[in-house]
């Protein structure tokens, strides 16, 4: 599903922001990827999304070799992914229901398939019934559910979450992560990168530990490096 | 395209001139300036030309025939006359016609003084074709071509007053292409700061939708649509107002001077909207789509 093979990324002369990094993450898997700041994590997750290219090494998502995958081609490589922020990235001007429909106009769906998915999809995050708010209007859990049901609508096999709770309350964080553990049982690959590791340890998923852009630890059910 | 992708665009270029009030608005003066002097040029230069065009259908050459040329060979070189491109008219004027038309000219008051000629013509070698052009341009090509026809002893022709028109027809022309050059820049230029600032004001926007996966032509299309209509209204602002204000004056001139009526005569405000309507549009809407597009290559990275 997700393949890196001795994966660099220079961004100029210095320490690389990652450094001969291998990864493999197979289909419905929840892994969270833990570091410090500058490990190398954001990267990681732009280097996925195709928003940079590697310096070496290859990528692999759902059998697409990143580096052949052609500019004009980009757009449709990133439908297969959804993705969520820290800072959730909503458009102030449109409301819960016009966020969600959004992703759906950005890749040419009908206004029967909005109809249709924008309701499910946000019966799922629990905001059916917020769907006339303004990002304004709610709280910054619901927001970041609207960002989550963006992410969700057009129905992506790999789900990237960058700090997905950074901006909130530890009620808020943990309703965001029971959230993201239930898209995964329903099969969606889920990659967290996060710096709160009290989620993580009580989660008991597969860890990636990240430091100054090498890996440092992998463990399945662990509870992340503190070093 | 879908027809609701298609409206979501429009809307969205709208929105962004909603959004972008001041700047839009100063886009869409400067082009209406821009559309507004051009259509006063255009009017004024189309009406110009129509005067020197005017002038230019009462200059003739003048042909002459070798002495004792026969009507066969005044004939033949009518023929070869009536074969060129460049003649829009030839009138015959025979010897008789010649001298009737001297005698009232110099002869006015005191036509005694020419009854001693009764039975003399003494134009009698000067019947002649007067030869009107299409394009005055063309007459030093046309007085060569009738220089050596057979038949032919002398061709006049006023090279000064060819000239002149020509070389005035030309100036126009740079003058105005020039003026327009200079306007389509500034408007271009205009435009694509408006487009600048709305793309930096959307910034946020276009960046979820590039992580969403929107294809290169969703994120620029309302960006276009709004370069677009910048041109279409800030071209049809100005073209109504010239429509209104060439009536207006066309109607006063002929009230309030009428004895320039005689020299100058300006065209009907069908005659020239009809080709200043649609050039004035097509400019907005070519403006606007080039000053958008320029700046979406330059500053939208897809």
């Amino acid at each position: 599903m997700i393949k890196l093979e001795n994966v660099s990324k220079a961004y100029s002369a210095g320490i690389p922001a990652l450094n001969d990094v291998s990864l493999h993450i197979e289909t419905g898997e929840f892994v969270f990827v833990v570091g410090d700041s500058g490990s190398g994590k954001s990267t990681l997750i732009k280097l996925l999304l195709k928003e940079l290219e590697p310096t070496s090494g290859s990528i692999v998502i759902n059998g697409q070799r990143l580096g052949n995958i052609r500019h004009r081609d980009v757009p449709k490589f990133r439908r297969n992914l959804g993705v969520v922020f820290q800072d959730f990235r909503l458009l102030k001007d449109r409301n819960v229901y016009e966020n969600v429909a959004f992703a759906q106009r950005a890749i040419g769906k009908s206004a029967k398939s909005m109809r249709r998915k924008v309701p499910t999809v946000l019966s799922m995050v629990g905001l059916a019934a917020k769907y006339k708010s303004y990002p304004r209007q709610i709280s910054g859990g619901e927001q970041q559910r609207v960002a989550i049901a963006r992410a969700l609508v057009n129905e992506p096999k790999i789900l990237l979450a960058d700090e997905p709770t950074g901006n909130l309350d530890t009620h808020n964080a943990w309703d965001i992560m029971k959230l993201l553990e239930e898209i995964n049982q329903r099969g969606t690959t889920v990659l967290v990168v996060t710096h709160n590791l009290d989620i993580v340890k009580t989660m008991k998923k597969r860890v990636i530990t990240m430091k100054k852009g090498v890996v440092v630890s992998d463990e399945q059910a662990g509870g992340g490096n503190e070093d | 395209m879908r027809i609701s992708t298609f409206l979501y665009t429009l809307r969205q270029g709208a929105k962004n001139i909603w959004k972008n009030k001041m700047f839009s608005l100063a886009s869409i003066a400067t082009m209406s300036a821009c559309i507004f002097l051009f259509g006063v040029f255009y009017s004024v230069v189309v009406n110009f030309q129509s005067v020197v065009k005017e002038v230019e259908s009462g200059v003739a050459v003048t042909v002459f025939f070798v002495d004792g040329a026969t009507q066969e060979q005044i004939d033949e070189v009518g023929t070869q006359i009536s074969k060129r491109a460049e003649v829009s008219k030839k009138v015959f004027v025979s010897a008789e016609q010649a001298w009737d038309e001297f005698q009232k000219v110099y002869f006015e008051g005191s036509e005694e003084m020419a009854e001693g000629f009764t039975n003399d013509n003494p134009l009698v070698n000067s019947s002649h074709y007067e030869v009107y052009m299409n394009d005055i341009s063309m007459q030093e090509s046309l007085v060569t071509y009738l220089e050596s026809l057979n038949g032919v002893k002398e061709v006049k022709s006023s090279d000064i007053a060819a000239n002149t028109l020509t070389d005035f027809n030309r100036l126009i022309g740079y003058v105005s292409a020039g003026i327009i050059l200079i306007l389509l820049c500034v408007a271009v230029f205009l435009i694509s700061n408006t487009v600048t600032i709305g793309i930096a004001v959307r910034r946020e926007e276009i960046a979820i939708m590039k992580l969403i996966g929107a294809t290169d032509y969703f994120v620029r299309a309302p960006f276009i649509v709004e370069g677009i209509l910048i041109g279409i209204i800030g071209s049809a602002l100005p073209l109504t107002v010239l429509y209104f204000m060439y009536r207006r004056i066309i109607f006063y001139v002929a009230e309030k001077f009428r004895w320039l009526s005689s020299m100058l005569e300006f065209l009907p405000v069908d005659k020239v909207f009809a080709t200043l309507i649609p050039v004035g549009l097509i400019l907005g809407v070519g403006i606007g789509f080039l000053g958008s597009r320029m700046t979406i290559r330059k500053h939208l990275k897809v």
